[in-house]
């Protein structure tokens, strides 16, 4: 991972105006939100929110259970938002977030009402239009007790051949009972540096599903989005599904940190290079019991590239059940040769396995995402082989 | 009928004729050629009388294949007929499988000689899945398990192109509720059986091979595995469902290749020739049901006699 100089980026003046509907957007702008799972007609969505450079250009909630808004009218709106900004983050802990802190471009703040289940996905898109941009974001979710709902947030860069750094904040509270599934599509470029920095807390019986898709090359990533399961029952799961085409250098980890009894974590990878370098840490820590733990981090070399797995366990009282299985290889001969005395040549044989691979329809996701999740997986093959 | 022919072939040319016949049944209305009673040449020669007569499928040319540096087969000739079934036994490790696998084109078995012929063709070098396009089809005995891959959306790949209706003919092997599953993911004995036969059934073949249809299956399975099996040979199964049953019977002249331990596979299908196969070579044709019975008395241990 290289030194990021963030005095090569643009973090000031790049205010862009309000968009009222999505749909006047450029068809190049949509052809990207759609990549990145946004619906640009909005009604399969039950709320919208889009970020672009350094502003909140659109936000619109069609459902009364859902609240949105940019973070930082929320934090005019409540006072700060005392129990929910940079609670589970500490501000101070590295030039990002400090960058974050001090300069705030923008982010959405989005709350469901006690006990409803939100239908429709809620939508929220993090979009660098202009070249050599600096984004500094503050997300907040808050899942209230017994309610439900599914956010897809898109993030990404208008050109991909241009430069842009990402510096996003996000801090999760899924309480008592709730269910937030949280998906995210990041659609970056060859010459993009994103720094994330995650964390959330879920309270007794709450859920928390996690779904990642990265397809598209990013020069440099690195992030490890932190669950902390607090309440009795708990339950995180992250589902990852990642290609590092030639260039692009992913440190891309999760970890589940169980502090109460009857918790239930799972962290599952799927990583493709076909160039790029990734290394994947992984980490499920139990600090209570009962509590079980299962991380899958299974990892294809297609031709060129390195994928580094560092699965980690860590427990801390006696009964604790955690167990992990990693594997990093290539397809297995026999899986094609089985495809192929079925009579698909070799590339439909591979084809068929690596879109097995990546497997994104156990993440539940709308069909229409789904089905672009899968164009863009057909679309990278012709970098696999 | 079991006219004693005057000489035996052996190892070194010894002459052993006046040999008791290890398979006496072997001769029982068999017209073999000159001096090839009981050798692993048997299969070169004129075909018994018990064969249906029918145009060429499979035509095995003194096929020898190693894995490695090791030969596994050893000059195999076999052939087998439109419309025929054919059973191959013979004990652990004797080069059934390898046979199979040669046959459908895996690597790691490499031919060093000879030739493999399938509908006319030479197929000695093609890749599986052009034998597979040309009409081969094989059931896996250990297939394996491929994530994220539906079972029937490997159903419908199998019909490469053709229409067929996955769940309609999953009915047929009682797999209904798989079809959802990831392939293999999971599957008992029985299931890898009932999905083969259900890949198979959408893929359509002219020539099926068996890998030990009845390993691993307990007994209600093999009632209802054998009968698709015997269904799958006899062509009723052939998702083809515009043809006549007429049509269907001329176009569906279908062949099996089914390697058996336990001969259960016999209570089924109707097998019209049956070898035995023993450290590479092949020997001993005869009814499948009497090489069955004589293993089941004798075991393997006449082959040794017989190759040697």
């Amino acid at each position: 991972m290289s030194k990021v100089d963030l005095s090569e980026f643009n973090f000031k003046g790049l205010e862009q105006p309000f968009i009222a509907d999505l749909r006047t957007m450029s068809q190049a702008d949509k052809d990207q939100l759609v990549m990145s799972g946004v619906d640009v007609d909005e009604t399969e969505r039950s709320a919208s929110f889009l970020h672009m450079d350094h502003s909140n250009v659109h936000c619109e909630s069609n459902d009364p259970a859902v609240e949105i808004m940019d973070i930082k009218k929320a934090l005019a709106k409540y006072d700060g938002l005392p129990d929910y900004f940079w609670r589970l983050i500490d501000k101070d802990k590295d030039e990002f977030t400090r960058a974050a802190a001090d300069n705030l471009h923008g982010g959405y703040f989005i709350r469901t009402k006690k006990g409803v289940k939100v239908e429709k996905p809620v939508q929220s898109c993090l979009f660098i239009k202009t070249n050599k941009a600096g984004q500094n974001v503050h997300n907040i979710v808050v899942v209230e007790e017994d309610s439900e709902v599914h956010i897809i947030t898109g993030c990404l860069v208008a050109d991909q051949h241009e430069a842009a750094a990402h510096l996003g904040i996000s801090e999760f509270y899924v309480k008592k009972g709730g269910k937030l599934t949280f998906t995210m599509i990041h659609n970056w470029g060859e010459n993009v540096t994103v720094r994330p920095r995650s964390y959330g807390l879920v309270e007794e019986g709450g859920v928390y599903l996690s779904n990642y898709v990265l397809m598209k090359p990013v020069k440099d990533l690195q992030m490890y989005p932190t669950i902390r399961l607090a309440g009795r029952g708990a339950v995180a799961r992250f589902n990852s599904v990642v290609v590092a085409p030639e260039g692009s250098h992913l440190n891309m980890g999760n970890r589940v940190i169980m502090d109460a009894p009857e918790t239930r974590a799972e962290i599952i990878s799927r990583t493709i290079t076909t160039g790029g370098t990734m290394i994947v840490p992984a980490m499920i820590e139990a600090n209570a019991v009962p509590a079980r733990g299962h991380l899958e981090c299974k990892g294809l070399i297609l031709g060129k590239g390195v994928i580094h797995a560092i699965p980690e366990l860590k427990g801390a009282v006696a009964g604790v059940e955690l167990s992990h299985e990693a594997a990093v290889g290539k397809i297995a001969q026999e899986e094609i040769e089985y495809l192929m005395a079925r009579g698909l040549d070799e590339e439909e044989a591979t084809s068929t396995i690596v879109r097995g691979f990546l497997n994104v329809e156990i993440m539940g996701l709308p069909k229409k995402l789904q089905d672009t999740i899968q164009k863009t997986i057909a679309e990278s093959e012709k970098d696999m082989f | 009928m079991g006219q004693r022919p005057a000489r035996v072939k052996g190892a070194g040319g010894l002459d052993i004729a006046g040999a008791v016949p290890i398979f006496p049944f072997a001769a029982r209305g068999l017209d073999f050629g000159p001096g090839l009673l009981y050798n692993r040449q048997a299969a070169a020669g004129p075909r018994p009388s018990l064969q249906p007569t029918g145009k060429r499928m499979l035509k095995i040319e003194d096929l020898h294949v190693k894995i490695g540096e090791r030969e596994v087969l050893k000059g195999i000739n076999l052939h087998i007929r439109e419309g025929e079934t054919f059973i191959l036994f013979g004990p652990n490790g004797s080069g059934k499988t390898s046979l199979l696998m040669t046959l459908m084109g895996f690597s790691g078995y490499s031919v060093t000689q000879g030739r493999i012929l399938f509908r006319g063709q030479d197929v000695t070098f093609a890749p599986s899945y052009e034998r597979a396009r040309l009409g081969l089809g094989m059931s896996f005995q250990r297939p394996p398990t491929i994530h994220g891959l539906k079972t029937s959306h490997l159903v419908q790949m199998c019909a490469r192109g053709r229409q067929v209706d996955p769940a309609a003919l999953a009915e047929k092997v009682n797999f209904t509720e798989f079809l959802d599953r990831d392939i293999n993911a999971g599957f008992s004995g029985g299931e890898i059986k009932r999905s083969e036969l259900l890949q198979l059934m959408a893929q359509n073949p002219k020539l099926v091979l068996f890998d030990e249809p009845e390993s691993g299956v307990d007994l209600e399975n093999m009632q209802l595995i054998g009968k698709v099996v015997r269904s799958l040979l006899s062509g009723e199964l052939s998702p083809r469902a515009e043809l006549s049953m007429k049509e269907q019977k001329s176009r569906t002249a279908r062949s099996g290749l089914i390697i058996t331990h336990t001969g259960y596979i016999l209570d089924y299908v109707n097998a019209d020739r049956g070898q035995v196969l023993y450290n590479g070579h092949l020997c001993c044709e005869a009814r499948p049901r009497d090489i069955l019975e004589h293993i089941r008395s004798y075991g393997y241990q006449e082959c040794v006699r017989c190759l040697n």
